[in-house]
């Protein structure tokens, strides 16, 4: 009888081309994606060494970074043109597939890659961006690695690599109505602290886990990393085949059921061993909000800011006080019914069809409040036809939302798509750092429904009020 | 020298390393504030360390505020930072590595680092150290009182020594210690294994197959 073993180990054991004396593992990498931010230096790193790519086959290329969203016709920042031209010219010179600007496959890399089917079961992916973590939703190694590592991958196909410890995050129960999947990575990364995570991979498993669709999958897989986990994975069930059942790159035919054959092996043992097991609740999760500079730093949308006096640890009140300060938020008080100034909604967190559909649920019939600027930008042209075929587009357009190109936008403020100085947003992205929206930008992360609320009061609201009866 | 795992490593890492530092006391600083992404369209890696912690150092008319440790006329003789629990969170931006690098730092003493910024700081020569809580604590009391107190980072002993002379040891593997103190260049040390990757990719028996390889991407486009 051979050791039970996780997902995560199977899929190592199966990756690890070699295993030299002293040193890290080299683990072989089956799809490797890129994007215009984290590349050129990789690429001018190969070209200096006079080295080739080993396996354009096995990459993938896209813009969305610092792509504008606006019209395609419309400005562009030269440098930013200049970056993604030399995306477009460095993967001509190697033989990559590239969905550049205005590509009918371009979006946001970690919207594009399981919609077109080229993230699968068991595969080791990566990519130079954090939120590589977004395909652990179909049961694969995925995460983010710095631009050296791409330079590693664009030459090897592979990476030295440690073994990760493992964490089992057990999500019991079932979601209340108007709870997300963003609300239940927010709760738990609100739990786990922003470093909580750090070192392991996150195998997130339960009922409430095996109800999500597969976009709220990759919702919580993405967010991953907002806790510190490099990676986070469910396993592979009858909801991962559906959905990846004849998409463009899934196998198809005879390829297809061999496939779905040697998936349905990679799940956990029942007897395997983790290095730890969080547990949490889906039950009791509310609609979350953060109030803070950090992922961890949510609450309930209802809930009431925490005062920093109340706080017995001294680095933990000194880092709530100066978020609090930063944020322009008063402590002790709830932050129902705070002004808005900005909503976003899209990124790799919260800009695939299903989240659009729900901020829209919201948006049908009523008006974003004046002076507030709702942004709706999809997570890649599938998502942006599959919209405007439901007739999402108009309910946006009507409420007087922008309906914008796909990229990363306003999430990481790149491309010029901004959050003014000072000004609140409630953004359904991923990250409410200091600055992250633009200079002096202040985020408020949630829910899609959350985000559209906002919109349409001006003021942060619980979603749930919109719900129909 | 002959083996271009040697020959095409970057510089080799001082050690002992002694330094005055500077501390920046906060937790979960993120790569956002070590480099904002409105500086990431460069596509080359040089002229990052102007922009190091910019919305920091400067406000927003540009001037650098006097608040900022990094300010400090003294702080580019300081090759150590002191920052707090899980440095480097966030974003996989390799140019918060580039940007520490190219402003002087040489290495990094925190609680705790995260993993991708850990990895970067390593491939380029910016060594992560982590230190207990309570010595940390008193590194930065330190430096409060006397700003003028230095360090030294042994890489070859895996030690720190604070300026009273307490020697704590951090951990590192042999592996990487090698890599700074010695130089290992990780491309040609993963294709020195050339033949046992082609063995992988081919799928020969006991080479830890993938359980399906993906199609072709080419072939569909």
């Amino acid at each position: 009888m051979s050791v039970p073993r996780t997902l995560y180990r199977k899929i190592w054991d199966t990756h690890v081309v070699v295993q030299p004396p002293e040193a890290p593992a080299i683990l072989y990498i089956d799809r490797h994606y890129v994007h215009e931010v984290t590349s050129p230096q990789a690429f001018a790193g190969l070209r200096r060494r006079g080295l080739g790519m080993r396996r354009p086959d096995r990459t993938v290329a896209t813009a969305d970074h610092s792509v504008p969203t606006g019209p395609l016709d419309g400005p562009t920042d030269p440098q930013a043109a200049a970056q993604v031209a030399a995306l477009e010219t460095n993967c001509r010179r190697h033989g990559i597939t590239c969905f550049g600007p205005g590509h009918p496959r371009q979006g946001i890399v970690h919207v594009i890659g399981p919609e077109l089917g080229l993230t699968l079961p068991g595969m080791t992916v990566v990519c130079g961006d954090s939120h590589t973590a977004t395909h652990g939703a179909f049961g694969a190694l995925a995460f983010g690695i710095g631009t050296s590592e791409v330079e590693q991958v664009l030459a090897t196909q592979c990476l030295l690599q440690r073994p990760s410890k493992t964490c089992r995050v057990m999500i019991a129960g079932r979601r209340r109505c108007g709870v997300t999947a963003k609300d239940l990575v927010l709760a738990l990364v609100a739990a786990l602290g922003t470093g909580g995570g750090t070192g392991y991979v996150l195998e997130y498993a339960g009922a409430a886990v095996r109800a999500l669709s597969m976009e709220e999958r990759m919702t919580v897989c993405n967010m991953s990393i907002e806790a510190g986990a490099r990676a986070g994975l469910v396993a592979p069930d009858d909801s991962t085949f559906q959905y990846l059942c004849g998409r463009p790159h899934a196998p198809q035919g005879k390829a297809w059921e061999a496939a779905v054959a040697a998936w349905r092996r990679l799940p956990s043992d029942p007897e395997a061993v983790y290095d730890r097991t969080v547990s949490l609740d889906a039950d009791v999760v509310e609609p979350m909000i953060t109030f803070g500079t950090t992922p961890a730093m949510g609450m309930p949308i209802t809930g009431t800011i925490p005062d920093p006096d109340g706080v017995s640890d001294a680095d933990i009140r000194r880092s709530l006080k100066k978020a609090l300060d930063y944020m322009g938020l008063p402590a002790g008080r709830p932050l129902l019914g705070h002004p808005v100034d900005a909503v976003f909604i899209g990124s790799c967190t919260n800009g695939r069809f299903e989240d659009l559909a729900a901020a829209a649920a919201v948006f049908r019939g009523r008006r974003v409040a004046s002076g507030v600027r709702a942004l709706v930008v999809p997570g890649s042209r599938a998502v942006k036809r599959a919209a405007e075929a439901a007739g999402l587009d108009r309910v946006f357009r009507a409420a007087g939302a922008e309906w914008r190109e796909p990229g990363c936008s306003m999430c990481l403020a790149m491309n010029g798509d901004r959050v003014p100085p000072g000004a609140w947003c409630v953004s359904t992205s991923n990250r409410n750092f200091e600055g992250r929206q633009g200079s002096g930008s202040r985020t408020l992360l949630a829910g899609p429904p959350a985000a559209a609320a906002a919109a349409v009061t001006g003021v942060v609201t619980d979603p749930r009020i919109f719900l129909e009866a | 020298m002959d083996d271009p795992v040697r020959a095409m490593a970057r510089s080799v890492f001082p050690s002992p390393l002694a330094s005055r530092y500077l501390v920046l006391p906060v937790d979960h600083v993120d790569t956002d504030q070590i480099m904002p992404a409105r500086f990431l369209t460069a596509v080359g890696k040089d002229g990052f360390g102007t922009c190091l912690f910019h919305d920091w150092r400067y406000n927003a008319a540009g001037d650098p505020r006097a608040d900022c440790v990094l300010n400090r006329p003294d702080a580019a003789g300081a090759v150590i930072l002191v920052s707090g629990e899980n440095f480097g969170c966030g974003s996989s931006r390799e140019h918060a590595a580039w940007a520490l690098v190219q402003f002087g730092f040489r290495a990094v003493i925190c609680p705790s680092f995260a993993d991708i910024f850990r990895q970067n700081a390593l491939q380029n020569g910016l060594l992560p150290v982590v230190v207990p809580g309570d010595f940390h604590h008193r590194l930065v009391e330190w430096a409060r009182n006397d700003p003028e107190a230095r360090l030294t980072v042994d890489l070859t002993a895996r030690t720190v020594i604070a300026p009273d002379g307490q020697v704590m040891s951090f951990s590192l593997d042999s592996f990487n210690q090698i890599r700074l103190l010695e130089g290992i260049d990780e491309i040609q040390f993963i294709l020195r294994h050339g033949a046992e990757i082609e063995a992988f990719e081919n799928g020969e028996p006991g080479c830890g197959v993938p359980v399906v390889y993906p199609p072709d991407p080419m072939s569909v486009f």
